[in-house]
């Protein structure tokens, strides 16, 4: 709570000066951003603006040097912008900061729009004029299309081309449907004297229908995203909200041209242009889209040397097919829903990991930011005495039709649907469908589109379309989450991906075909086969990079996430553990940083021999597994904290070495980035190698206790140390960076040769042979804490279990740790020392082969 | 319907098998048809042979695991009444709902479809999938730019998260168990014309 406070004052804070700075835009007489903006040429306008201020300050007469100039005019747009985005986020701030118990409840639009009164009450408050609303043209052009590019670009494209048939029938039938049923119905009711006299005709009832038929993208997203429903269900209204719109839009424009040319006007050619067009409207447009879309899939094939900027393309073109469509009078929204569904597929497999994350993020920012202004704008533009003209029988009526009219069209066409469909959509199913048509910031953009030349009942519409907005939104939304509970509506399962679960996806998905192709059906399933084989043999050709196209397969990307995720889990779980319970291990590891520091090198040889046998015990047990899985571990409690504990060493002192050394700025070079993979991979690939060698423990393959020379010998030799050269160079002049760079190079040939099979000869660092003659003379008799903490306690046990259980891998680790606690005082010796050897051993083996598939 | 119910009658057994399957006569009927154009040599029944003719299945991947599923084991031959209870697998459970009760689990059941996917994989059926019947499927599966290697870590961690009893192996109950959060009936259906 007392944040809460907090926060409202911040809001207070920032309303304040928003307040004053309306206050003086009205004085100027010249209303501010939003208005400005709904000017035709809103770039040229504000030029004309700083033109205009320009002179306004040339002409004033200039008395002497003024140290400071107050040039409000000058930078009044852009600032004003600025500072509604500024609060807009606030906004969302303030709410997300509610007590939970209010934002369970009531959804987190309502509550924008609720915050949106408020504000606009304080404006009017200042101002006694309405100063902002949404306008049309802010809002089509820089509010909604980064919003359904992002529907687009993460849409499920495989459950929504699935359920492609019922989207379109929902999005085309359902809203001409709802149009025309609606502009009827309340034409019927006018003309039976239920509104009293109103100049409105039938076409206009049409118009009104069409724009306030579609059910909103961002308010069905908003509220269901709150709403867990199963997927079928959300992929149904979703993919309906969002195609609808560019329905709607077009159906509005076809309407519109119909009361420009007035009634007498329209006959049966008309009419027929009228629905020709609609269809190339819709059709034109998502073909723009598609175009636009596999024009950035081409080029992210190319971009691999300019990543910094690489996850723009799909911003930039994603609005250029929007603006193309839009100029070519084609549907805008349909057109950027396809760039984005169709280009999703190709981006994220050509780009690399970071570039696909930020465009995944800056995505959610924009789609999220504008959510939030439109929702905040909606509410302002309500507090305006000039849109409320007031007309019960209408807007009640229209509330009574659009409601009544969604359901019996839903059922309708559901009925209708599921003759065809092989899962039948249910009827609790059908009823969340019908409720969940929420209205939403298109229909009023569309609203306050209307020509009120033509529509003397302008302002009516305006005002009914908010109430309608309102009504869906709030009173739907709020109820949306208690019937859902109350119908038991199928939620989404939370589905954790398992291994044998899409390795048996896989399975159906050919026997479906199979089946098909037996019983000689040409089914989904078949069009889906012949669709993959397509696309596999052209699309993923021309639009994928080599690599990518390597990387498909999806069996082995599901392997490599879950591996991914066990690792993440894997450190989580250690660095959660290791403060918690494992208090000894976290001091033993202060201590052992702060008091022996090299001392530490003291208890590497023995452990380090043993260690040495493992490779061997690796190679007899050649199905090496790379589960990482954290159950397996928690039973076996002990082993794990100790593997922990040298993790978070391990942790600590890799990511130490990088941070200080690669700290530079650079623009147009990512280096940063992808030695910060290679640590990643490293990482990883270091935990395999634990793990790994947990099996081999939990198997009974424990390592021999005893202590062979020879061994450690060979393991020299054998250390395919292919890439040590390289590193060691790189990072030779910051002498930071180097004793990290000789583990990690180790690592890096010990995942090389083979990623998921773990060879201990690198990876135990072992090889480094500067480090071992520098060890000895410097062994002192002193056991660090740990150790002589396990020893009282374990003297009885640690020969047999406990020392089988943990010395293969403790050691490694600290065997890896040992050169960087040394070389803080002696970086140079060892640097010298170093790279002779590992030369040496690069010209005696070759380097091994990139490792196949580390991404 | 009068039509339909007259060249029903060349069929065997067409009332049993609707009553067993749970399809209609249009689709027993359109599947004879489909049957008859397989049975090249008019025998009323399938060799193996005849499956391979159908030039798409011989891409698919499980193509032949599919084809040997409509064998009952030792047999060389399918009539078409084992013909159509195969394909009832893939009929939706939701359309029989109406109508349970007259057997006791029919062919499209959840377990009856989980069953059958199961058989995909243990041909030896001997009860459970091993390492090594895990293994084929995925070489088959997977495009040849995976090693050999990340082929069998990939069977050992999928046998890892479904064994439940550490055998190594999965069970059919294990396997189901894997399964339970996956909408069969979604994933293991086609929708038959009639």
């Amino acid at each position: 709570m007392q944040r809460c406070r907090y926060v409202h004052l911040w809001l207070l804070g920032s309303v304040l000066p928003i307040c004053l700075i309306s206050g003086v835009t009205s004085v100027n007489g010249d209303v501010a951003l939003l208005h400005q903006e709904s000017h035709l040429k809103p770039l040229s306008e504000f030029k004309s603006n700083l033109n205009q201020t320009e002179q306004d300050n040339g002409s004033r007469v200039i008395t002497g040097i003024s140290i400071v100039t107050f040039k409000w005019n000058h930078v009044k747009t852009p600032y004003l912008v600025a500072l509604w985005i500024l609060v807009a986020v606030l906004a969302k701030l303030v709410i997300e900061s509610l007590p939970s118990f209010v934002t369970n409840v009531i959804p987190e639009s309502a509550l924008l729009i609720a915050f949106g009164w408020i504000l606009g009450g304080i404006i009017w408050a200042a101002d006694l004029q309405q100063t902002f609303s949404l306008t049309p043209r802010v809002f089509f052009y820089f509010l909604l299309p980064q919003i359904i590019l992002d529907a687009g670009y993460s849409m499920p494209n495989k459950l929504f081309f699935t359920n492609l048939g019922g989207i379109l029938l929902y999005a085309i039938l359902g809203t001409v449907w709802c149009a025309a049923t609606l502009g009827l119905s309340l034409w019927g009711c006018q003309a039976g004297g239920a509104m009293g006299a109103l100049d409105i005709g039938l076409l206009q009832y049409l118009l009104f229908g069409s724009l306030i038929a579609a059910v909103d993208p961002v308010a069905v997203l908003a509220v269901f995203e709150q709403v867990h429903v199963n997927e079928v269900l959300f992929i149904m209204v979703f993919g309906e909200s969002l195609l609808n719109d560019g329905v709607t839009v077009v159906l509005f424009n076809v309407f519109d041209a119909f009361v420009k040319l007035g009634g007498p006007g329209i006959n049966a050619v008309e009419i027929i242009k009228g629905i020709i067009s609609f269809f190339i409207v819709a059709f034109g447009g998502s073909l723009v889209g598609l175009a636009f879309g596999l024009l950035v899939a081409l080029l992210s094939k190319y971009t691999k040397n300019i990543q910094i900027i690489e996850p723009g393309f799909i911003f930039v073109l994603g609005y250029l097919s929007y603006l193309t469509a839009d100029m070519l009078s084609l549907s805008a929204i349909l057109s950027v829903t396809f760039c984005g569904v169709s280009s999703q597929k190709y981006l994220n497999s050509n780009m690399a990991e970071s570039s696909v994350n930020t465009v995944r993020y800056v995505m959610k920012v924009f789609a999220n930011g504008s959510e939030t202004i439109i929702f905040v704008f909606l509410g302002i533009s309500a507090i305006d005495k000039t849109i409320w003209v007031w007309n019960t029988g209408f807007i009640l009526l229209t509330l009574l039709f659009i409601l009544v009219y969604r359901f019996i069209g839903t059922f309708i066409q559901t009925w209708w649907l599921n003759q065809y469909r092989l899962v039948p959509i249910a009827l609790i199913d059908q009823l969340i469908m019908s409720y969940g048509g929420l209205r939403g910031a298109v229909a009023y953009g569309l609203a306050a589109m209307l020509d009120d030349q033509r529509i003397k009942e302008k302002k009516l519409m305006i005002g009914t379309t908010l109430i309608v907005v309102y009504f869906t939104v709030i009173l739907q939304g709020l109820t949306m989450k208690p019937f859902v509970t109350w119908l038991k509506v199928k939620r989404a399962a939370v589905a954790e991906v398992t291994l044998v679960e899409k390795v048996q996806n896989k399975v159906f998905e050919h026997s479906l075909v199979a089946i098909e192709d037996i019983s000689g059906q040409i089914g989904d399933n078949y069009l889906r086969g012949k669709w993959k084989i397509f696309e596999e043999k052209w699309m993923s050709r021309f639009l994928l990079t080599s690599e990518a196209r390597k990387k498909q397969d999806y069996i082995f990307n599901v392997f490599h996430q879950l591996n991914l995720k066990d690792a993440v889990g894997y450190v989580d779980e250690g660095e959660r553990r290791g403060s918690l319970e494992f208090v000894r291990n976290e001091s033993a590891f202060i201590d052992f940083k702060k008091k022996f520091g090299d001392e530490f090198s003291e208890v590497m040889p023995d452990i380090m021999a043993a260690a040495s046998d493992d490779p061997d015990a690796m190679r007899r047990n050649p199905v090496s597994s790379v589960s990482l899985q954290m159950h397996e571990k928690t039973m076996q409690g002990m082993r794990e904290t100790e593997d922990i504990d040298a993790h978070h060493l391990l942790q600590q002192h890799l990511y130490k070495g990088r941070k200080q050394h690669l700290h530079r700025y650079s623009r147009n070079h990512f280096d940063i980035n992808t030695d910060d993979n290679e640590v990643q991979e490293i990482f990883q690939r270091t935990m395999r190698n634990r793990l790994e060698s947990f099996k081999s423990a939990k198997m009974g393959l424990a390592p021999a206790k005893t202590i062979t020379k020879h061994t450690k010998k060979d393991q020299q030799q054998k250390m395919p140390n292919g890439k040590s050269t390289d590193t060691s160079k790189n990072y030779y002049a910051n002498n930071e960076g180097f004793e990290f760079s000789e583990g990690a190079s180790g690592l890096e040939a010990s995942g090389g040769s083979f990623p998921f099979r773990v060879n201990y000869r690198a990876g135990a660092g072992i090889e480094n042979p500067t480090f071992m003659p520098d060890q000895d003379p410097m062994a002192p008799t002193q056991i660090p804490p740990w150790q002589a903490e396990d020893e009282p306690d374990g003297s009885t046990v640690s020969p047999s279990q406990r020392a089988q259980v943990r010395l293969p891998w403790t050691p490694t680790n600290l065997r890896r740790l040992a050169p960087l606690r040394i070389s803080n005082q002696s970086t140079d010796s060892f640097a010298q020392a170093d790279t002779p050897a590992s030369q040496e051993k690069d010209k005696k083996w070759p380097p091994p082969p990139p490792p196949p598939s580390d991404k | 319907m009068g039509s339909k119910s007259s060249s029903l009658n060349k069929i065997p057994n067409a009332q049993e098998l609707m009553q067993e399957t749970g399809f209609s006569a249009a689709h027993i009927l359109r599947l004879y048809e489909r049957f008859e154009f397989l049975d090249v040599d008019q025998m009323g029944e399938l060799r193996p042979e005849d499956f391979g003719a159908i030039r798409e299945l011989s891409m698919n991947p499980i193509g032949d695991r599919i084809i040997s599923a409509f064998f009952s084991p030792g047999k060389e031959t399918v009539d078409f009444a084992s013909f159509v209870r195969i394909l009832a697998h893939f009929r939706s459970t939701e359309t029989n709902r109406t109508r349970d009760g007259a057997q006791p689990e029919p062919a499209n059941s959840r377990t009856r479809k989980l069953k059958f996917a199961f058989q995909l994989y243990d041909q030896d059926r001997d009860g459970k999938i091993s390492r090594e019947e895990l293994l084929q499927v995925l070489r088959t599966m997977m495009e040849m730019q995976v090693t050999e290697e990340q082929l069998q870590s990939i069977a050992e961690r999928a046998i890892q998260e479904a064994d439940l009893d550490q055998d190594d192996a999965i069970s059919f109950d294990e396997f189901r168990k894997s399964m339970e959060k996956v909408d069969i009936d979604h994933k293991m259906s086609i929708r038959f014309l009639s």
